[in-house]
Parts: structure tokens; sequence; C-alpha cells
């Protein structure tokens, strides 16, 4: 049994990281996840690795380009508003099939916001944020051992799909401390190898990172190739969580600290005699539309507990299309709803339902 | 009568010819480069980040190992690459809005961090791609298609002279100004170049040449012309010579 | 003694090669080139050529290749 190290979320991904074979950091400071950048500015050197404070989000992000392109595990982590400063960065780095990491604890916002948890960079996160045709890969975790995992995984999946993947939390996950035991996936022998990166043409041809393309004729292709390759991540990328829904009448449909939340919830609701369940999508790109599809054909009443405006909200419907009722609860602006109100949602449901 | 080579194309020049305008500087510049690597044999340890700009696609005339980077940020590209791998010659090659405009951040820190790379600066006082506005290199009355009727300091500010802004950095190893309008100038710009490689070799920081560079194109002249342009008026402002020098001999 | 060729595959008729050669053996060519340009073109009929360089040193396009006679040094015949 692994040994056992009690630690925050924020501190859980950079170690998980280093034992992924991350050997490159490159960030800037933004509440609420300095810590990330913070464990990684000691541990990182103890590895032989480097640890880099940039000068902005925008110079991290191409320091990762930098990095990647010439064939390291390299990552950065930031908050919403730096996030929005790297989205430039990303598009670039999926255009180039680039992998890398990139780690969004997730604050209120818009704008400069405030420092408490939020889920309204969703959009951002799934469905581009930057320029043009490209997808990332999105793991969201609920609990500082699920960071840890998925920052784990999310290497990998970078490396297999030559994709940027994003793991998102929040600043309750970053700042939150728990037992973590940090589990390596192994699998980096059977990752393929980086021929197309720069290390200098020694005996072989030169090799080209670059993302312009002025015949539409090549760029179309591009895009095409790319949409195959994410097409292929949707096949066997999804992950999500099904809790107590075998039986449920009702399910919650949450992901990261609000499903943690949501579970308390239920297992008072259980007490209660009612039967409600938790869909938690773990991956929101590729997000688990099959699993809500097949769950309406049962159940007809879905609650979506989300920190936002109603983001994840609207791919549940999507995957739901009219087949049962799409009910919505939210807080924003940084507060975190309570199982207490997630309970009362729930029973009003129920009521109204009869 | 036999008769040797004695100036040949250079190996680390592809055979594409390049789609710069006659008597742009970029053909001396890059000769120069490629004529630097292939002196210093390092043309398979050597990886260039391209800009954007009129050199944007300089991968096809360079057989390097290639970044092409976000406009203003191949410094911080050549920075994760640097660093990932130390032991390679990383340079990286960018016109005045590049370095001197949006890649402001970029250079300054790049040069303050003392990373080991190396930045050819090309300085047209222009916008060249783009076609012909006013760059933060443009000289006090200087006509562009942004400045119509001459850059006048009360609307657009005074020109940046970035050898001498770096060079007050302790990263800062070399930085150095050249140009290319002569057959001596270019021996001169070349022995800088050649410098700046070397600094980064040996491990002393970071290195920076700015090339005063003639565009023809954009300055409505003949190729000729424009290097008497870069003579009379480019020096006057931006002066030749070296702002710093690594420590060791 | 010495002789350039100008490759035009590359050049693009900028003229500065004309402008530094001090001897004025290069001049523009009348035909046009496959590129569209009248390109620079080496005329020497008096072997006037040092192969000083200064053209190639110039040359935008690296479209000059220059060559001069090695001076052989040794015991006189």
């Amino acid at each position: 049994m692994t040994e056992k190290r009690f630690m925050a979320g924020n501190e859980a991904v950079a170690e998980a990281a280093v034992q992924a074979g991350c050997k490159y950091y490159f960030g800037y400071p933004i509440t609420p996840q300095n810590e990330i950048g913070e464990y990684m500015s000691w541990r990182l050197p103890e590895v032989g690795g480097t640890f880099l404070q940039a000068e902005s989000e925008v110079a991290a992000i191409y320091m990762v380009f930098g990095a990647a392109g010439a064939g390291a595990r390299a990552m950065t982590s930031s908050s919403s508003p730096g996030i929005s400063l790297m989205q430039e960065g990303i598009s670039y780095i999926s255009a180039a099939e680039l992998p890398c990491v990139i780690v969004n604890m997730m604050r209120c916002g818009p704008g400069l916001g405030g420092i408490a948890p939020s889920q309204a960079d969703y959009f951002q996160a799934t469905k581009g944020g930057g320029h043009g045709d490209y997808h990332l890969l999105v793991l969201a975790p609920s609990t500082g051992q699920e960071a840890a995992d998925l920052t784990m995984l999310a290497f990998d999946l970078a490396d297999k799909y030559r994709n940027p993947v994003m793991v998102l939390g929040d600043g309750n996950i970053g700042q939150m401390m728990e037992p973590i035991e940090f589990r390596p996936l192994g699998t980096s022998s059977v990752l393929p190898r980086k021929d197309w990166a720069l290390t200098g043409a020694m005996g072989r041809r030169s090799n080209l990172l670059k993302t312009l393309y002025l015949d539409p004729v090549i760029l179309e292709k591009r895009n095409l190739a790319n949409a195959q390759k994410l097409r292929e991540a949707v096949k066997n990328e999804v992950r999500f969580e099904s809790y107590l829904t075998e039986d449920a009448d009702i399910v919650i449909a949450a992901y990261g600290t609000v499903a943690r939340i949501a579970k308390t919830a239920i297992k008072n609701l259980r007490e209660k005699g009612l039967k409600v369940g938790l869909l938690r999508p773990i991956s929101l790109y590729p997000f688990p539309y099959q699993a809500f599809s097949q769950m309406a054909e049962n159940v007809k009443n879905f609650l979506v507990v989300e920190m936002s405006m109603g983001q994840m909200l609207e791919d549940v419907k999507l995957a739901i299309c009219g087949k049962s009722k799409v009910h919505f609860y939210n807080r924003v602006g940084g507060m975190v709803p309570s199982y207490d109100e997630i309970t009362t949602q729930v029973e009003r449901i129920v009521k109204e339902a009869r | 009568m036999k008769m040797d080579a004695v100036f040949e194309r250079s190996k680390t020049l592809t055979s594409v010819s390049t789609h710069y305008c006659p008597g742009c500087g970029h053909g001396i510049i890059h000769r120069l480069v490629a004529e630097v690597i292939d002196e210093l044999v390092v043309r398979e340890k050597t990886v260039v980040v391209a800009p954007v700009g009129c050199a944007v696609l300089l991968y096809n005339y360079f057989d390097l190992d290639a970044y092409e980077a976000a406009h203003g940020r191949a410094p911080a590209i050549a920075t994760g690459c640097k660093r990932v791998h130390p032991e390679l010659v990383v340079f990286t090659y960018q016109g005045d809005g590049d370095l001197a405009a949006i890649g402001t951040a970029e250079i300054v820190h790049a040069a303050a961090r003392g990373e080991k790379i190396t930045a050819v600066f090309v300085n047209n006082a222009i916008y060249g791609m783009t076609g012909g506005q006013m760059a933060p290199t443009t000289l006090i009355g200087q006509k562009t298609t942004t400045t119509t009727t001459g850059r006048i300091p009360e609307r657009a500010g005074y020109p940046i002279r970035v050898c001498e802004m770096l060079a007050t950095l302790e990263g800062a190893a070399y930085i150095a100004r050249v140009s290319v309008t002569s057959p001596k100038n270019v021996i001169q710009a070349k022995k800088a170049i050649k410098k700046a490689f070397e600094t980064q070799i040996k491990g002393l920081g970071f290195s920076l040449v700015e090339v005063l560079s003639q565009c023809p194109t954009n300055w409505h002249m003949t190729p000729a012309e424009s290097i008497k342009w870069v003579d009379e008026k480019m020096a006057a402002y931006y002066p030749l010579g070296e702002f710093k020098v690594p420590k060791e001999a | 003694m010495g002789k350039i060729e100008v490759n035009e595959e590359f050049c693009k008729g900028c003229a500065l090669c004309i402008n530094f050669c001090s001897q004025k053996l290069i001049r523009v060519a009348n035909h046009v080139s496959k590129k569209g340009y009248h390109p620079a073109e080496f005329s020497d009929p008096e072997g006037k050529c040092s192969g000083c360089t200064l053209c190639a040193l110039i040359c935008p396009d690296a479209a000059i290749t220059v060559y001069r006679e090695k001076k052989v040094t040794g015991e006189k015949k």
C-alpha cells in the first residue's frame, strides 16, 4: 500500500505531474492556484527539471509550446483570467499537434471577478476559448485524489492524441487538504515516440512545427485530419461516474466540487426515502452524451447543478434532447451551493412531479 | 587557368528562392546567419524560431529544425526549447513589430533572465508584411501608411532604441547593432552575428544583434536608394556598434 | 584573376551587386529570367575581375558564386 500524504489539491496536482514525468513547468502567479507553481519551484529541481516563472501567462503558454515542441512533458497552470490570456497559445499548441497539460483552477468572473470557486469556464474549456476549430480534452476532478489521478492521465492522453489536455478544477479543489495517494499509470513506455520533436537535425531531415497554411486545400485537409483524431478521442476517452442511478427517479448532473456536495445531498435524500442518483461527467470533453441519453429513457427528471449561469446545462439538454425534464439550480459569483440547497431543490422537483 | 570557388552559397540555406523583395535586407541577413552556422558547424544542433512578419516563412529557407511562433512570442518559445535542450543553439529571428511592439515583454524578460539564446533583430523601421504601417522603430518624420504626413511625436510617440534599452540588463551578455548596406558593413554584421552565436555557445548569457535593414518596397525607394537611407537616416538615430560585450574576453 | 556566376534561379535583379562592383563588370541583363526579373549579368571581356567578392557579399539572394585563380607559391620553375 503506497503512502498517503496530506496535501492541498494544488500540491497534489503538482506532485502527480512530477510523478508522471513532467519536468517542465512554466506559469505565472494567480489565485487560487499559486501553490502549484510554488510546489514546482522546489520540486522540479529535485528531479532535474525546470521551473520558470514567466513574465505573463501569455509568455508561459508559449514556453510550454517551446518545451512541448522540443519533445518534453510540459505543463502550465492558471486560473480563469490567466487561462483567457493563454487562449491564443492553446489554439497554436493544438494546431501544431503538441501535447501538454493545462490546469485551470476556476475562480469566479467575469473580468477580474473574485477568488472564490466557480464553474463558469466550462464553455471556454470545452467549446473553444481560442480561435479556430480545435478541442481540448478536458478532465474534471471532484476531489484532491482525483485531481492527482487525472493529472497523471492527462499527460498520457496528451501524448497519445498529440493535443493539449486541460484539468479543470476550481479553487475549492485546489485549496482543500486531503490524504492523497500517488498511483503512477506506468504507461509511458507504450506511448508513441516523439519523432516530430525539435532536437536539432542530426542525421535526419529538419523538423518543422508550424500552423500557417496559406493554401486552403491543405488547411482543410489538416482540419479534417485533426477532427478525425478528436473523433477517436470521443470514442475512447469518455469518462463518467454513475452514483446510485440504477433505481433513481431523479438524477443530479454535476461535476467537480458540486458533484461532491451533491453526493452528501443524495445521502440525505435517500435517508428520507427519495430515489436520487448522480451522473457525474469526469471527461467534459468528450462529454458523456450517450450516458445521459440512455439514462433519459428511464429517468424523467434531471437536475443540473452548476456554479455558472448554465453552461454544462446546455450539453445535458443536448444529450437528453427533450426526452426528460431538465431542471437547473445554480450559484455564481463565488457562492458554492450547499447540500441543503440541493436537497431542497430535489424535494421541490419531487413535489411538483406528483 | 584554374579557378577555385572562393564564395559559394551556404549549405544551411535551402535551394528555395526567397519571397523577399529585390534588395531586401532579409536576404543578406539570412545568408549571414546561414554562413555563421556553417562556419561554427552547428547546423545539426541549431533550432530557429520564426516570427510573424515578412520572415514568417524563413523555415523554408534555412535547413534547420524550426518553430513557427505566434507574433512576438519567439523568445518565450526559444526559452522553452533551450531549457529542455541546453546543448542546442537556439535563436530567434524577429522584425520590429514582432520584437519591439507585441513582443517587448518577451524579449526584455528573456534578456533579463539571461536566457542563453540569440535574437537576430531585423529593424527596417516599418511593418513590411502588412503593407507599410508605422513600427515602434519608425523615425520621426518618416511617412508610413499610418503616419501619412510623417511620424509626429505628439501623436505617435518616439522610436525605441532596442539595443540601448536591453544593454541595461544584467542578463544581456552581447548586444550589438549593425547594418548591411555595403560589403564592409556586411562583413561587420557577420562578425557580430558570429560573436552572438559564440556568446550562446560559451554559455555567457543572452545575445542580440540588431540589423538595420532596408525595405525598398514600403519605403518606396529603389534598392540603391534604400541602402543610402539606412546609412544616412537610420544609422543617425540608431548608431552602429557594440553596446554590451561579454565579460569573458 | 577571377570571375563570377550569377544564378538566375535566385537573382531578383536588385542591382546592388552592380552598385558595388568597382570594375563595373556587372550589368542589368536585357533578357527577362524565368522569375520575371532582369537579372544581373557578368561581362568581363578584358579579364579585369579580381574575385574580390564584394558583389557576393552584398547579394541578398546568395545568387553569386565567385571564383578566383589560386596564386601558386613555391619555387620558381
